[in-house]
């Protein structure tokens, strides 16, 4: 491996780990945080990219030759309908099967396929496309062999803004000190006087509404299709569960050391060996720590 | 079909009385069973990752079985057909085909994509000495009296694709694709041809089915010296395959890539500016000209929505109901194995030109043709063959075998 290709790849495995965080973001906060398996969540990574094709088809509508300008309204948009998407299957769906995970994972599971089948009938079957704004197009070159693509350090830009967002929502403001109070401590945070039905539905809101915009996100270079999430909703699970559940800093470790090492062995090796070291290291990692990289201490998930 | 004693009798005085001239009833008893309409079977994925592909296909079968309706039928009888759902699952394939022979006592199907279904269908209808029309281009090596494959064998798409490309952009290969069965035996014949006939192979990489990263392979595709890119990857990761392409800064200018698996469907979802430039090779485009292909495209659209592109896979499927109709009624009956019988004799004007099923091993012979992905997300032709290729399932590249069911099926070469 000579330098170019070193830089290239430590670069692809950044930029592989800023989209994993992107899509393990959501997922660390509904099921990190409120403990609940949402099999629906790659349909809401799904919902964002459909904004953003909605916002293109708008654009294109109305304001022809500005199409650009789109992405800049999707990716707050996509943030948003996703966010309420995941607040109605709250009140509607999860929030009568707190405590029966099992169940979770059942109705959640058909939920998905419902929203899959759902985009299908209004989208239709086929992939639409998102195009790139055009200040995005092309990349940095770093001497002959080795180019940054923008697309790739706008993602990662991205995924650092939404970090920097969840933890000063959680950490910095009194919504999200109520989460983690209720999280921590349910009966005790209600006795304080805390809205805990309330606060419920806003976590799953709010990490809904980050899954749409991962799902903004990757449709830069991605596919935006009917069945989209389900090509990342496995990936996603594993970074959280990697990464210890119920930690934020968890899921950054977990992201980076999957999309470092995958991006290395694949280099040497191929995709699908990849895959399986991947896996493999992450299936041995767990048998000795079940609890992920950073265990969560406490309550958490009692 | 298999008949019993009450249908037959049922079905020869309910249409040797109405129907069917009665000069027909001695002839052809089994074509009399079940009243004023045949059954067929339709068998896509409706739902799953394959729905993608399969449900325009379904669409198009389903056009030319209306319009042969509404054309009168075939011998006077009216096309019902059942549509079920494979659900891009292999094993439900073979249950739902089983269902439509045995239970709906269909006469004949229409259906699967992947090999992998057509695979797990083979048995059922061999079982049951039913007939499948299957419309995808595929990887050969395979003999089937009991199936007849019109999609594009490998010297009718991807050894033709080669020698264009060896000729025209150059000898140093990078082959990349899905990670199943048909992309691994395209590249094993790719790299016999290659061998052959002087080119060089300098990369080849696979990805799992659904795979969305491509940065890595993009980075061994640039530090490889690469002349061009021949593609096999499926499916949705098409997408992000292209759109890293380009944003790594590879062009078709400097290395064109040369896909077999990407139609005018799949450009769409791709966007048709990350893939401009860089080639695919069908037997059948858009915007192939053909006396009958404007009135097909017309149709199509009028019928499933104006946006709607027509491709390859999609002709293929509309043009197999026809060579059906056409069989069944040079044999004057429904039985699949008389229809298979003949199934070499009838030719039909497809959207594509003429074609016609080489009784010798069941495939087709259609022109190879190379096109160029436009602004608009068609097809630009670039190279055609000189008229239409004899199919060739067992390609000379990796196989000594060869299928002719003039000497029993799988011989040797």
């Amino acid at each position: 491996m000579d330098a170019a290709a070193a830089v290239s790849q430590l670069f692809t495995g950044l930029s592989m780990a800023s989209i994993l965080l992107m899509m393990a973001l959501g997922l660390a906060v509904i099921f990190g945080l409120m403990g609940v398996i949402n099999m629906a969540h790659g349909e809401l990574m799904t919902m964002g990219a459909y904004v953003a094709y909605l916002c293109q088809l708008l654009f294109a509508h109305f304001v022809p030759g500005q199409t650009g300008w789109s992405y800049l309204l999707a990716l707050p948009l996509s943030f948003v309908v996703s966010g309420l998407l995941g607040w109605a299957i709250e009140v509607a769906l999860v929030r009568h099967l707190y405590g029966r995970p099992l169940e979770t994972l059942l109705a959640t599971w058909g939920l998905s396929l419902i929203l899959q089948q759902s985009f299908r009938t209004i989208f239709g079957s086929n992939n639409v496309f998102v195009s790139t704004p055009e200040i995005l197009t092309g990349g940095v070159a770093l001497g002959a062999s080795v180019q940054l693509p923008y697309v790739r350090l706008f993602i990662l830009g991205l995924a650092a803004l939404s970090l920097g967002g969840v933890f000063l929502f959680l950490y910095r403001t009194r919504n999200g000190l109520m989460i983690r109070s209720v999280m921590q401590n349910r009966p005790m945070a209600a006795s304080c006087g805390i809205n805990t039905r309330r606060i419920d539905a806003l976590t799953f809101a709010f990490g809904s509404g980050l899954a749409g915009l991962a799902g903004c996100a990757l449709s830069l270079i991605g596919s935006v299709g009917p069945t989209t999430g389900q090509n990342y909703i496995v990936d996603s699970f594993m970074v959280v569960v990697l990464g210890g559940v119920g930690q934020l800093l968890g899921t950054v470790v977990g992201a980076l050391t999957i999309g470092e090492a995958h991006a290395l062995i694949e280099y040497f090796t191929s995709s699908s060996a990849a895959k399986v070291a991947v896996f493999t290291m992450i299936i041995l990692f767990l048998q000795a720590r079940p609890a992920g990289l950073f265990p969560s201490v406490g309550r958490v998930l009692d | 079909m298999k008949v019993n004693r009450r249908g037959f009798i049922k079905g020869a005085l309910a249409t040797g009385a109405t129907v069917l001239g009665p000069t027909l009833v001695g002839r052809t008893p089994e074509a009399l069973a079940g009243g004023t309409t045949v059954k067929v079977g339709i068998l896509h994925s409706l739902s799953g990752t394959m729905a993608i592909s399969e449900i325009p296909v379904k669409n198009a079968e389903l056009m030319a079985i209306e319009e042969i309706n509404a054309a009168g039928g075939v011998m006077g009888r009216r096309i019902e057909p059942v549509v079920v759902d494979g659900a891009s699952d292999w094993p439900t394939f073979a249950q739902k085909a089983r269902e439509l022979i045995s239970r709906d006592r269909v006469a004949t199907v229409f259906g699967c994509w992947t090999s992998a279904s057509r695979k797990a269908v083979k048995p059922v209808f061999e079982q049951y000495n039913n007939l499948l029309w299957y419309p995808v281009q595929y990887e050969g090596n395979e003999c089937s009296q009991n199936i007849i494959y019109t999609g594009a064998c490998p010297n009718q798409q991807i050894e033709p694709a080669v020698t264009w490309l060896l000729k025209n952009k150059g000898k140093k290969f990078f082959l990349v694709g899905s990670d199943y069965v048909f992309p691994r035996t395209a590249n094993a014949i790719i790299k016999g041809q290659l061998k052959a006939m002087g080119g060089t192979l300098v990369g080849e990489e696979y990805a799992p089915l659904g795979h969305m990263e491509f940065a890595t392979i993009v980075n061994k595709i640039r530090q490889s010296g690469a002349d061009v890119v021949f593609s096999t990857i499926n499916g949705d990761s098409n997408v992000a395959f292209y759109k890293q392409y380009a944003s790594a800064g590879l062009t078709p200018e400097k290395v064109p890539i040369l896909a077999v698996s990407v139609a005018e469907v799949e450009v769409q979802g791709i966007g048709p500016q990350y893939c401009k430039g860089h080639y695919a090779s069908w037997n059948y485009f858009e915007t192939t000209e053909t006396p009958t292909n404007p009135k097909f495209v017309a149709e199509f659209k009028k019928r499933y929505g104006h946006a709607q592109v027509t491709d390859d896979p999609i002709e293929h499927g509309y043009l197999n109901v026809y060579l059906w109709k056409l069989a069944a009624e040079k044999a004057r009956s429904f039985q699949p194995m008389k229809v298979r019988a003949v199934v070499g004799t009838v030719g039909f004007d497809a959207p594509q030109g003429k074609v016609h099923v080489d009784p010798a091993n069941q495939n087709l012979y259609q022109v190879a043709r190379v096109g160029e992905i436009t602004d608009s997300g068609m097809f630009r032709e670039v190279w055609k063959s000189d008229g239409p290729v004899k199919p060739q399932p067992y390609s000379p590249y990796i196989s000594n075998m060869m299928c002719d069911w003039a000497r029993g099926g799988l011989v040797k070469r």
